[in-house]
């Protein structure tokens, strides 16, 4: 089975926030950078079933030359093959822009199965995946938190997460699973792993490489523009309810009811 | 001496971080202070680094083992030195670490004793200070005399860590009173079963250590058991005492790292008088004081375990990084207590056991003193004498 998983670079999620001094951006300077946890479990995911089926996993991403690093690291856990969508005219493109360079990608890759984080921890959109999807005109589950793929490995039925519940979707391949959290445990990456990362292949792909005029990518053309940061307001702080718990209890939900018009 | 981590070990160190942090700090407040965390809790700790594939870290590939430089063991044990969980002479849960003389086995002592240790059959110790010989090998008085085909031990070791948890020691002993360092002392193998070896003494210390006393009294031992050469006793102990304190080192950038996060964390959240404490000039200078300390003591230990690497002699760059970073950490440990007032004081955070615990990391492994004589000794010639 061939698989491919779609990776981003993210800020880890200890890193602190800082905006940049115009709300222009985010200043990641300091930012530690890792392997997006959904795709983590795209990545295990993938990795279980090419122990299950054989095959290889590719793992694609599209950043700069610092994602290379998240890449030895999807290496490391056990994916065969990393490609690296790079090239400056892709910054700035926003999720369509994104799921059109990967599109391309996956246009020169062979695949049954494509496995992506349900969504980036930075920006959280849940864009990519679905879009990816209708771009390649393939069926798509989103937001799977169980997956049973069928003994001959051509289809699975996927449980995903609804309000209240879960729907189980059967699916035949290729098709497009965005991953949830519960769907399995990642795996670290092992010593024999860190010690191989070096020699599995790694290519960098430019726009030219993808048949992607730079002109219709990146900043430039992207619909969505990001017009300003700002911080949530700051918190106010909290009220105390003073007084016995019987009567304090009773205020609480006539604030509850008045105030907050909550219940 | 290149500054940056290799993209391996940046690999390994994110790795070993995400371990500590997901499956070890979690479990920090519930642990009680005793000699190692409780059996089961290791070996499901353990467990996990073996299903993980980071096991034997600190074994060379030819036994097996990782095959990591010495740098990236130094890694290791600055990773894992961030938790309090595992008592700081305890292993980690990544392996055996006390193997370091070990390789120096022969083929049928490694049958009995290397393998046994590497597979977590046997458990070794080690003992060289006496009553009245520390840091002053000539003063040694345990002796082995040679009587047919084997020796007879006499003499008394103490400080000797996990002693009593121990299948066997390696020990040194004088074996030719007049060559002394130069040539006189030798390694053992000894069983811990063998007639004449008794354990006579526990102490009890300020840190969670319980280490032994060992009296040979006529304790034959037989000449197969002797590990090196006759007369390479002191330089095997030499190479058990500097990786000792290269990993003392590395193991002291951990605690401070993790007490400097903790007190940054802390001295942003915690207000009097109406600010945050990380707005006083007192509070930032314990900060940036640490920062500036801890980055010098990175440095240094990477540097002599670069050097270790390259196969050099680097006694002198692990006496610096020894003496340094456990002063730092000593300090630093200090003022992330002191930024966090008397929360500092309270067993709900690791920064009271660590206190008590660094304090001690400027005697063991050579005392600070000693790092300094010999570091003057080698600037300054004989004239020091």
């Amino acid at each position: 089975m061939k698989i491919v998983v779609c990776m981003k670079q993210v800020p880890d999620s200890e890193t602190q926030i800082k905006l940049a001094p115009d709300g222009g951006g985010v200043d990641l300077h300091d930012a530690q950078f890792v392997v997006n946890p959904y795709d983590e479990f795209a990545l295990e995911e993938a990795l279980r079933l090419k122990e299950r089926f054989g095959g290889e996993v590719t793992v694609v991403t599209m950043g700069g030359d610092k994602a290379k690093e998240a890449l030895r690291t999807c290496l490391a856990m056990g994916a065969d093959r990393g490609v690296h969508l790079n090239d400056p005219a892709f910054a700035g493109c926003d999720s369509l822009g994104t799921a059109g360079v990967l599109a391309a990608a996956l246009r020169k890759l062979e695949y049954d199965l494509i496995l992506c984080g349900k969504q980036a921890i930075d920006d959280d959109c849940m864009h990519v995946g679905p879009q990816l999807a209708e771009l390649l005109d393939l069926p798509q589950v989103c937001v799977v938190n169980k997956l049973s793929v069928a003994e001959d490995g051509t289809s699975a039925v996927a449980h995903r997460q609804i309000e209240g519940g879960s729907e189980v979707v059967s699916v035949t391949f290729p098709a497009v699973i965005t991953c949830q959290k519960g769907l399995n445990e990642p795996r670290y990456p092992s010593l024999k792993g860190i010690m191989g990362a070096k020699k599995k292949p790694l290519d960098e792909w430019r726009a030219g490489e993808l048949g992607i005029d730079p002109a219709s990518v990146g900043a430039g053309a992207a619909a969505v523009q990001i017009r300003q940061f700002f911080p949530p307001p700051p918190r106010s702080a909290g009220r105390k309810i003073e007084g016995d718990p019987a009567h304090a209890a009773k205020e609480l939900v006539r604030l509850l009811r008045e105030e907050a018009k909550v219940v | 001496m290149d500054y940056d981590l290799p993209d391996e070990l940046k690999l390994l160190q994110q790795t070993i971080r995400r371990v500590v942090s997901e499956h070890m700090i979690p479990l920090e407040p519930i642990t009680p202070e005793d000699e190692d965390i409780p059996a089961d809790l290791r070996a499901k700790l353990e467990q996990m680094a073996k299903d993980q594939g980071l096991w034997l870290l600190f074994i060379p590939a030819e036994y097996g083992g990782a095959g990591l430089s010495i740098f990236g063991q130094v890694i290791v044990w600055e990773e894992v030195s961030k938790t309090v969980l595992i008592p700081f002479r305890k292993d980690s849960i990544f392996g055996p670490e006390g193997c370091s003389i070990l390789f120096l086995c022969n083929d049928q002592q490694k049958e009995r004793y290397l393998y046994p240790v590497i597979r977590g059959e046997r458990v070794p110790c080690f003992a060289t200070s006496e009553p009245n010989a520390g840091s002053d090998p000539s003063a040694m008085t345990t002796t082995a005399v040679k009587d047919g085909s084997s020796y007879l031990l006499n003499g008394k070791k103490t400080w000797v860590t996990s002693g009593d948890k121990a299948d066997f020691v390696q020990v040194v002993a004088v074996t030719d009173p007049a060559k002394r360092q130069r040539g006189g002392i030798t390694a053992f193998l000894v069983d811990m079963d063998t007639p004449g070896l008794t354990i006579t003494g526990k102490f009890e210390l300020m840190m969670e250590d319980r280490p032994n006393e060992f009296t040979f009294e006529n304790c034959r031992v037989p000449e197969a058991n002797i590990l090196g050469e006759i007369g390479q006793g002191f330089v095997i102990s030499q190479t058990w005492i500097t990786m000792g304190r290269l990993r003392q080192g590395a193991k002291a950038l951990g605690v401070a790292q993790r007490c400097l996060d903790m007190a940054i964390e802390y001295a942003k959240h915690r207000v009097t008088f109406g600010k945050p404490i990380a707005t006083r000039q007192a509070v930032q200078f314990m900060i940036a004081d640490s920062e500036v300390e801890l980055h010098a003591a990175r440095l240094m230990v990477y540097h002599a375990a670069q050097k270790l690497d390259k196969g050099e002699d680097a006694r002198h760059e692990v006496y610096i990084a020894k003496l340094y970073a456990n002063e730092m950490v000593g300090r630093v440990v200090d003022r992330a207590l002191q930024i966090h007032g008397a929360m500092g004081l309270s067993k709900e955070l690791p920064l009271e056991r660590w206190y008590r615990d660094v304090r001690s990391r400027r005697i063991t492994e050579g005392p600070s003193e000693i790092m300094r004589w010999v570091i003057a000794r080698k600037l300054l010639g004989r004239v020091s004498d």
